[in-house]
């Protein structure tokens, strides 16, 4: 069995109690508790736009981890931003992949860099949007195909089409 | 004669999410019947007469597979739902389970009975929220009906099925990668053995299925094995070993096509017949110069190859890793092979886990070739690396964990088999490639 060796005194406390009670609402899923370490990660993330270091340790803690077994999984996976770089309100994906290529996928991708000044991973300097690069995104028969959070939006094929979401994302 | 789909049969109708709209076009009854009639022995049975093979790239047995728990095992048993779908150009089961999720939960309820499991990890891709939310749905509403959760429709066995997501990494789809990333690990693939049947999720035996696999699991116990024979092609029998590749499949178009999709058609179809008789043709009218086969991992095919059979072992014969997934993505022929293969590489070595040397060394060196050419300045020895380094990554040449790196190796190999002429001349040339790629921060 793994010990829970994280007492830590400076750390418990911060992360609220909403995002808490669904992490714990969990557990009976599963046979063990590092098995909720994704779906806590996910909630931590959705909720506060980063996994924040002082909320690794939290989750260490529900889970009977230490907080680095918490931060080896999460740094595995791209997907989990840290203090040092928060997602912005929306979290636009623009696929790179073979199907959305041969279709202008990397047209779309610098056609949106360029209108919203940011590379790839970066966020636009009022905090709206953060924009990625994926690969396959599941939307190959709309390509060029883009996400938005978590939900596909297909045949990104026109500079207008750019303009109207980019304008869609900053007014949410 | 025109074949009349039946996986994606209810996909378009008004109410296809819903358990009144699924249970008013007979869904559930197979459950209830094989709940009523057969022993989990039995349903295993009818999978295994049909000769059901995996659909989520391997091909391998379906029956079989679930025979491979140990026997009279005390339990838990898992069931891992394989929705991972990142094999790029792959879209089927994204439509199955956003369009059709009953009849995915169905099937994972008939197999979970099967093989006496009484917990599934419905592990989808964080990509896929549309079919994440279809099908939690789908399961709150079976739970009510109850169709799941405790002595199920009066027969005493009783079934939990949990959403579990991704996270945006491909190779959660490496079965025992998947598990590892459902315990909360990184997702680093297993040596094997043990496979999963023995030593899976959480050290207990577990299967692992695709979603296609398993809505396969419900037509066959709806239909019955002898029509799922009478579809697809049967072995050939000049090889015994051949177990044949019967039933229908989804398979996915893409790129230069008029008409992309999802269609379903028997296993055997030609890349020529998806193309013109379901895809539209190649678009603006012109010729294709090759696709991929089978998402990403297969290798590349010629516009000479097209009349190759898509059964579990057409795309063998012209060099091609195997069916994977039957997704076919067409390229046009003006598209340049540099700028094709350059994208395919960078995938893998994106993608790659890192944990096996050769295959985090070998994609990256592969992807920095690939750059070289897309900027003009290929070298005359870059061919002969290119090869070498295909030929060395993978399980089959033994170097590495799991298939990821076979997958990259492919495309590279068959590239420059299939097109030598073109890299040459883009050496030759010294030209770059068409499209320039952003320079990428971060990742
Ligand atoms: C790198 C890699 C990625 C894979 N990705 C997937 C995937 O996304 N979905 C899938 O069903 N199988 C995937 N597989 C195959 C699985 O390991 C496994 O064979 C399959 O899920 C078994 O289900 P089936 O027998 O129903 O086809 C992948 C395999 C490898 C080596
Ligand atoms: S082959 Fe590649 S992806 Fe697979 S385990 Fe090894 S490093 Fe990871
Ligand atoms: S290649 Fe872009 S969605 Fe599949």
């Amino acid at each position: 069995m793994i010990q829970n060796n994280t007492v830590d005194a400076g750390c418990a406390g911060k992360l609220p109690d909403s995002i808490r009670e669904r992490i714990v609402a969990l557990l009976p899923r599963y046979p063990n508790k590092q098995a909720v370490t994704l779906p806590a990660l996910h909630i931590v993330q959705d909720e506060l736009r980063r996994v924040p270091l002082w909320a690794i340790r939290e989750i260490a803690d529900i889970l009977c981890l230490s907080p680095a077994e918490i931060h080896d999984t999460m740094s595995f996976y791209g997907f989990f931003r840290t203090d040092q770089d928060p997602l912005g309100k929306t979290r636009l994906w623009v696929c790179r992949s073979l199907a959305c290529h041969l279709r202008g996928g990397e047209e779309l991708l610098a056609e949106f860099c360029s209108k919203l000044g940011v590379a790839p991973t970066e966020t636009t300097s009022d905090g709206k949007i953060t924009l990625e690069f994926a690969e396959c995104i599941g939307a190959c028969e709309g390509a060029p195909a883009v996400m938005i959070n978590d939900v596909h939006r297909k045949n990104i094929d026109q500079p207008e089409k750019v303009d109207a979401l980019i304008e869609e994302l900053r007014a949410l | 004669m025109a074949y009349e789909p039946v996986l994606l049969a209810r996909v378009g109708k008004a109410d296809s999410t819903s358990i009144e709209g699924y249970r008013r076009d007979g869904g559930y009854e197979t459950l209830a019947r094989a709940l009523k009639d057969m022993t989990g022995e039995q349903v295993t049975e009818v999978v295994k007469g049909a000769g059901l093979r995996g659909r989520g790239g391997a091909g391998f047995p379906t029956g079989l597979k679930w025979t491979f728990l140990p026997k009279g095992h005390p339990g838990p048993i898992y069931l891992c739902v394989n929705v991972d779908e990142s094999e790029p150009c792959t879209f089927n089961n994204r439509v199955l389970v956003e369009k059709d999720p009953h009849q995915v939960l169905e099937g994972i309820i008939l197999a979970c009975y099967a093989f006496k499991a009484t917990t599934a990890y419905f592990y989808i891709r964080y990509e896929y929220g549309t079919g994440m939310r279809a099908m939690q749905n789908a399961i709150d509403e079976a739970y009510a009906a109850g169709f799941l959760g405790k002595n199920i429709l009066g027969s005493g066995y009783h079934l939990d099925v949990f959403v579990h997501r991704g996270a945006g990494a491909y190779i959660c789809g490496e079965e025992t990668g998947l598990i590892e990333s459902l315990e909360g690990k990184r997702a680093w693939p297993r040596i094997k053995p043990p496979f999963p049947a023995i030593e899976g999720a959480f050290r207990k035996p577990t299967i692992v299925n695709n979603p296609e696999t398993l809505a396969n699991v419900v037509q066959i116990l709806k239909r019955g094995a002898d029509w799922f024979k009478s579809i697809g092609v049967p072995p050939d029998p000049k090889n015994p070993r051949d177990a044949g590749s019967y039933g229908p499949k989804l398979y996915c178009i893409s790129g230069h096509v008029n008409n992309p999709g999802v269609v379903e058609l028997p296993l055997g179809v030609t890349v020529r017949q998806l193309i013109n008789e379901h895809g539209g043709g190649v678009w603006k009218g012109k010729k294709a110069k090759g696709c991929i086969p089978g998402g990403n991992s297969m290798g590349l095919m010629t516009e000479a190859e097209f009349d190759t059979p898509l059964d579990f072992n057409g795309p063998g014969r012209v060099g091609c890793l195997g069916l994977g997934t039957g997704a076919v993505t067409v390229f046009d022929e003006d598209t340049s092979i540099v700028d094709v293969l350059y994208n395919l590489c960078r995938f893998f070595q994106h993608e790659s886990c890192g944990q096996c040397t050769p295959c985090r060394e070998g994609t990256g060196w592969m992807f920095k070739i690939m750059k070289r050419f897309q900027a003009g300045q290929g070298r005359r020895e870059d061919l002969a690396v290119l090869e070498e380094v295909a030929d060395k990554i993978g399980i089959m040449p033994g170097t590495t964990i799991c298939g990821l790196a076979d997958g990259a190796g492919w495309p590279v190999k068959t590239a420059i088999r299939k097109f030598r002429q073109e890299f040459e001349k883009y050496i030759q040339d010294g030209t770059a490639s068409k499209s320039k790629p952003l320079p990428m921060a971060a990742h």
